[in-house]
């Protein structure tokens, strides 16, 4: 994975709660078994909408989308991740997103950025208003400001997903360092409590 | 005295893989300095059994093949097919290309991985939810995951159980674990005791409107109280599986007699003195008590009534004697906003009486309700009366083996001359991606778990309801009160 460090973009405001990712990519779109090209399906039936904001060309480029709470909600599907990051977009602003997503946002190297209700309408009607305005997000320094430097604020993110973003390492070779305590953990264990499936 | 503990908190521990060679190892190469995020790393959590389906796994696989690396345990991987699979003709080829390839494509790197496969014509073949209960392949205490949000199910059997995205499978795959942040628990109690005619399915409804579909975003629920013990295993499994309709990574409920019975038996299950040690396990599990969870909920069971939903969230629900809301009715314009959309997208207006509402399409089935009581249950009401003109209903048993088992009691014969469909087990109408779909403008009424839009297909309306209540609306043309339908033998 590359590492993460700073999105700058400009950002636009889907200002709809609980956003879900049959929304996000539809069901039908799944049934392929690559991990890219799903960006032109990516909010397939609100897009077939003329007025839908994601048609605007003014936020053509746009690199961060901002919604509301429980973004991402429903199925577990990756593809919603791929299908976002095909649409350009590496940074997603919400009052809160679904676990499972937020997950896979973070396997993806998206950043799921969690603000107030009150930041999240200061920027949702700026975004409304400049269009063409631009945010930077600073991952060290946990700061989502606009460009212009007029607003700051600070986010939580876990400091492992942190430093691993960061660092752009890979999440299973971490974890294959651990390989010595897990083999441990599997040898100490009762082997009892727990069923096989080659019968 | 150990502080008292969770039954999540309690399987959890049980989990964590404690690491101290590898901290070791990397504090020695740091030069004896704690690194960065020494101390603050989530815990790494021993996977017991994965499951795995076709539309997520692909990527993994491919990933593991790019990286050269090994499945590491597929003795506790068991891979089925089930999101994308016809429900009728599987004697014929598979009509789409993209669906072949993608059923094909599990079944070579299981074949690739050494993964054992029930595959489309294995008896076992079925919902992923499904088939691990059903073969006891799901026991107490385990650890569970899939890539699929309804993983949840498992919990009924007080396993932690929680879906995965394709990057967090390959992960698994490759190491049997996953670095995981502990959630906060969540303590849902149903007390009292439900009327006749009310069922798991209107419990778990009614637990998502009062909570909300964010409400246990971040949170494992343990659902808990005399309305949750006095269910069925299958009823328990149908409330565990919406938890994460709340926003919830996980549900699960302690297990007791009634799971105890449920398992026994099963293929995988132990038996002799392993079943008596694992009993003596199992029954160690529940929460302590004087436990402390982060939020604790409770609902009056005896207030819960047949629910329908009426939105494009499965909180946007009411009592089927009740009509539409109206928007004006909520209290923040986000809200009124959200509710004038869902209503526009639902073709219903504000106070429309629910039991006016009519359907089109009838689906009973999925991993919410697929199980074979589930069918009982909406046989029982459909049994010598027919789907109403117009209507298109079927039934899609949630495995071979419970279709089987249904055929065996006869239950084919009342859903097909009551003028339902029998087709094969698999997700089916559930998730819009499979042949069956609705139609744009087609409303349902449907045993299954999401009526977000377009999940049963493009401009398809979804009701969500329990198989009750789903059989009747199928009789009716219309959504009825199954309890005005039905004499009630308790």
């Amino acid at each position: 994975m590359e590492p993460v460090r700073t999105v700058r973009g400009k950002a636009i405001p889907l200002d709809r709660p609980n956003v879900d990712t049959d929304q996000i990519i539809p069901a039908k779109h799944l049934k392929r078994i690559e991990r890219s090209g799903y960006g032109p399906f990516a909010f397939e039936a609100w897009r077939a909408q003329p007025d839908f904001v994601l048609n605007n060309p003014v936020y053509d480029g746009a690199r961060i989308l901002i919604s509301r709470q429980n973004f991402g909600s429903g199925s577990s599907r990756e593809h919603a991740v791929w299908a976002i990051q095909g649409l350009g977009i590496d940074a997603l602003i919400a009052t809160s997103f679904a676990d499972i997503f937020k997950g896979n946002c973070f396997q993806g190297g998206v950043l799921t950025i969690e603000l107030a209700d009150e930041d999240i309408d200061y920027l949702m009607a700026r975004a409304e208003e400049l269009p063409e305005s631009e945010l930077v997000i600073d991952l060290e320094s946990q700061s989502v400001s606009t460009a212009d430097g007029s607003w700051s604020r600070r986010f939580e993110i876990d400091p492992f997903r942190k430093y691993r973003l960061l660092r752009g390492l890979d999440d299973i070779g971490m974890t294959l360092a651990y390989e010595r305590d897990v083999t441990a953990f599997e040898e100490e264990r009762d082997d009892e409590a727990y069923p096989r499936t080659h019968t | 005295m150990s502080e008292p503990r969770t039954l999540a908190g309690k399987v959890w521990d049980q989990h964590a893989v404690p690491s101290p060679l590898q901290e070791e190892a990397r504090i020695a190469a740091l030069g004896g300095e704690r690194g960065a995020a020494q101390g603050e790393r989530p815990d790494l959590l021993y996977i017991d059994l994965h499951l795995v389906h076709e539309v997520t796994s692909a990527q993994a696989f491919e990933g593991l093949r790019m990286a050269g690396r090994s499945v590491r345990r597929p003795d506790l991987t068991l891979a089925t097919v089930d999101h994308n699979v016809p429900t009728i003709g599987r004697d014929q080829p598979n009509p789409d290309p993209v669906s072949a390839t993608q059923i094909a494509t599990l079944q070579q790197n299981a074949k690739e991985f050494g993964v054992p496969l029930f595959d489309i014509f294995d008896i076992r073949q079925g919902i992923v939810h499904i088939i691990g209960p059903e073969q006891g392949y799901t026991q107490p205490g385990m650890t569970i995951v899939c890539g699929d949000s309804h993983t949840s199910t498992h919990g009924a059997f007080g396993s932690l159980a929680f879906g995965i995205g394709t990057s967090e499978v390959e992960h698994v795959l490759a190491t049997q674990t996953l670095r995981q942040v502990r959630p906060k628990m969540m303590s849902v109690e149903v007390t009292g005791e439900l009327g006749p005619g009310v069922t798991a399915k209107d419990v778990i409804l009614a637990i998502i409107h009062e909570i909300g579909v964010h409400g246990g975003i971040g949170h494992i629920i343990e659902y808990r109280g005399p309305v949750i013990q006095a269910l069925s295993m299958e009823g328990r499994m149908t409330v565990c599986n919406m938890s994460i309709e709340a926003g919830a990574r996980a549900g699960l409920i302690a297990p007791d007699e009634t799971t105890f019975a449920y398992m026994e038996d099963r293929p995988q299950v132990p038996a002799g003195e392993r079943w008596e040690r694992a009993l003596d396990r199992w029954s160690r599990l529940a929460t302590d008590d004087g436990a402390a969870f982060d939020t604790e909920v409770t609902v009056d069971g005896s207030q819960i009534v047949p629910y329908v939903t009426w939105g494009t969230n499965p909180s946007q629900s009411v009592r089927v004697t009740d009509r539409v809301p109206d928007p004006q009715g909520m209290p923040t314009e986000t809200e009124r906003e959200a509710t004038r959309r869902a209503l526009e997208y639902m073709d219903l207006a504000a106070g429309t009486p629910i039991r006016e509402i009519r359907i089109d399409r009838v689906f009973l089935g999925s991993c919410t309700n697929g199980r074979i009581e589930d069918l009982r249950s909406a046989a029982r009401v459909v049994s010598g009366k027919h789907v109403a003109e117009g209507v298109r209903a079927m039934v899609v048993p949630g495995s071979g083996l419970v279709k089987q088992q249904a055929e065996r009691e006869g239950l084919d014969a009342v859903f097909t001359r009551a003028g339902f469909e029998w087709r094969d087990a698999g997700c089916s109408m559930c998730l819009g991606m499979n042949p069956d779909i609705l139609l744009p403008g087609e409303r349902s009424a449907s045993t299954s778990n999401r009526n977000f839009e377009g999940r049963q297909g493009p401009g398809g309306r979804t009701h969500l309801v329990s198989p009750e209540m789903a059989a009747a609306a199928a009789v009716a043309g219309h959504f009825v009160d199954v309890r005005e339908v039905m004499s009630w033998s308790r």
